[in-house]
């Protein structure tokens, strides 16, 4: 495939994101514009139950959520590897398969120990 | 300029109404599908649903529309206001975007680029983007929370949902979206997906932080989550975001799993009825089972949403994918 044709195949996904941004400003600038504006203190502070708020909300937070992070990326970078070799298993055949259950075996390795050191228990 | 006009006229014309009619279909299919949901789950609760504005309460999702746009809107003090207003806009847009590649019948979509999957997979991962600069621009507590909580919630099942669709792709052989819905699925095939369906239905749920799985809102407990400083039209927009996105998720488990526009159980007869209105069949089917679910079950707690996800189904569908691809090898059915 020539790349201009390649191109002209995302230029209408190009075109659409440029359609879907200009909706989402215009109606947050259209609501600015129609609805009436009446802003005092005690309405633009930080929503808490009433009380005002006691004091920031970027504190610490629970070591876990990092924790799903980064195993969420070890196990993402694994899937973009099974893409390719999902669609192109028919050509590498047998060899492709067992080099993938090798790889995945490793991993799993990875996954039982974090199992047992419990980085998945919320308690 | 007659000459361009001559060459790429009528194309840009076309390329630019099929555009809006995209926008104009997802934003109308998701006025009423708030409309659905309200009257299915008062059915489900032997009550009405909405039923004064208009006939049968039909004009109910404009009266809403319009009440949101004309109020006022709130930008917390404390908040950050640049990424406070992006990311409403940033959910909203993504929602719209994926449509690009969807194809509703054979011959009809927009882009049909040859790694539609991953343009759909890579576009729906980006969704947790505008929850956690939600919930990091608010400034509020309760935001803050919903936002991680969110965000764990929406990575820990996109893992499930890449092997799942990982098992569609070896069945397929192909990253296109088109190439996948018409690819050549044996019964025994069929059979062993089967499995891979019901995760996804799950997992569906999960991603788009619906019921059962709607601790990112938990009313309950952190009063709305990441959208709790929201109003007014900055609050629609995440509104019509998780709705285009619960009807973009139907539609990818459609065409995924349910053979998109091609009647249904390969029964020639009924290809009489155009392809586009067999997907909105089976996409409004999966819509319903989303509002069924979320009328059925009570919310899951955290720990157990994270079991399920972690503990359940990765190992299943990683299981799954050697299971799928061993036996499609050795049956030598692999495209």
């Amino acid at each position: 495939m020539a790349p201009s044709e390649f191109l002209a195949e995302y230029l209408p996904i190009l075109i659409f994101m440029g359609i879907a941004a200009f909706i989402a400003v215009a109606a947050i600038v259209l609501s600015l514009l129609v609805g009436k504006q009446n802003p005092d203190s005690e309405k633009l502070s930080a929503y808490e139950c009433g009380f005002d708020a006691f004091d920031d909300a970027r504190s610490k937070f629970d070591v876990r959520y990092y924790l799903v992070a980064i195993l969420f990326i070890i196990f993402d970078l694994e899937i973009a590897f099974l893409f390719p070799w999902a669609v192109s298993l028919g050509e590498i055949g047998l060899l492709g398969f067992w080099s993938m259950v090798s790889f995945l075996g490793i991993l799993t390795v990875g996954f039982i120990y974090e199992w047992k050191k419990g980085a998945l228990e919320w308690e | 300029m007659t000459e361009l006009w001559n060459q790429y006229g009528m194309d840009t014309v076309f390329m630019l109404a099929h555009m809006g009619a995209i926008v104009g279909a997802v934003l109308g299919a998701v006025a009423y599908y708030t409309y659905l949901e309200r009257k299915v789950m008062g059915a489900m609760q032997r009550r009405q649903g909405p039923m004064t504005v208009g006939p049968f309460g039909l004009l109910q999702p404009i009266a809403d529309g319009l009440k949101l746009l004309s109020k006022e809107t709130i930008i917390p003090s404390q908040a950050n206001r640049p990424v406070f207003l992006i990311a409403p806009m940033l959910t909203f847009a993504l929602a719209l975007i994926a449509w690009a590649v969807i194809p509703v019948s054979a011959k009809i979509v927009l882009a049909d680029i040859n790694v539609g999957i991953l343009f759909l997979f890579a576009i729906s991962s980006m969704g947790v983007y505008g929850v956690i600069m939600a919930g990091w621009a608010s400034n509020s507590k309760y935001a803050f929370l919903g936002a991680l909580r969110s965000a764990s919630q929406m990575v820990s099942y996109e893992v499930s949902m890449g092997l799942i669709i990982v098992t569609v792709l070896l069945c397929a052989g192909s990253l296109n979206l088109t190439e996948i819905v018409v690819a050549d699925r044996p019964f025994w095939v069929q059979v062993m997906l089967f499995p891979m369906f019901i995760v996804f239905l799950v997992s569906i749920l999960a991603e788009t932080n619906r019921a059962p799985f709607d601790l990112p809102e938990g009313e309950s407990e952190i009063t709305g989550g990441f959208m709790v400083e929201y109003s007014a039209m900055t609050f629609a927009l995440f509104f019509l975001g998780e709705y285009a996105n619960m009807i973009l998720m139907s539609a990818m488990t459609v065409i995924l799993f349910l053979g998109g526009w091609l009647p249904p159980f390969g029964i020639e007869a009924l290809a009489i009825v155009p392809g586009v209105l067999w997907f909105v069949a089976k996409t409004v089917l999966i819509m319903f089972f989303f509002v069924w679910a979320r009328a059925t079950f009570p919310r899951y707690r955290y720990d157990q949403l994270m079991r399920l996800g972690w503990k359940v189904f990765l190992p299943f569908t990683l299981i799954w994918v050697l299971v799928v691809s061993g036996s499609l090898l050795a049956f030598d059915a692999l495209p």
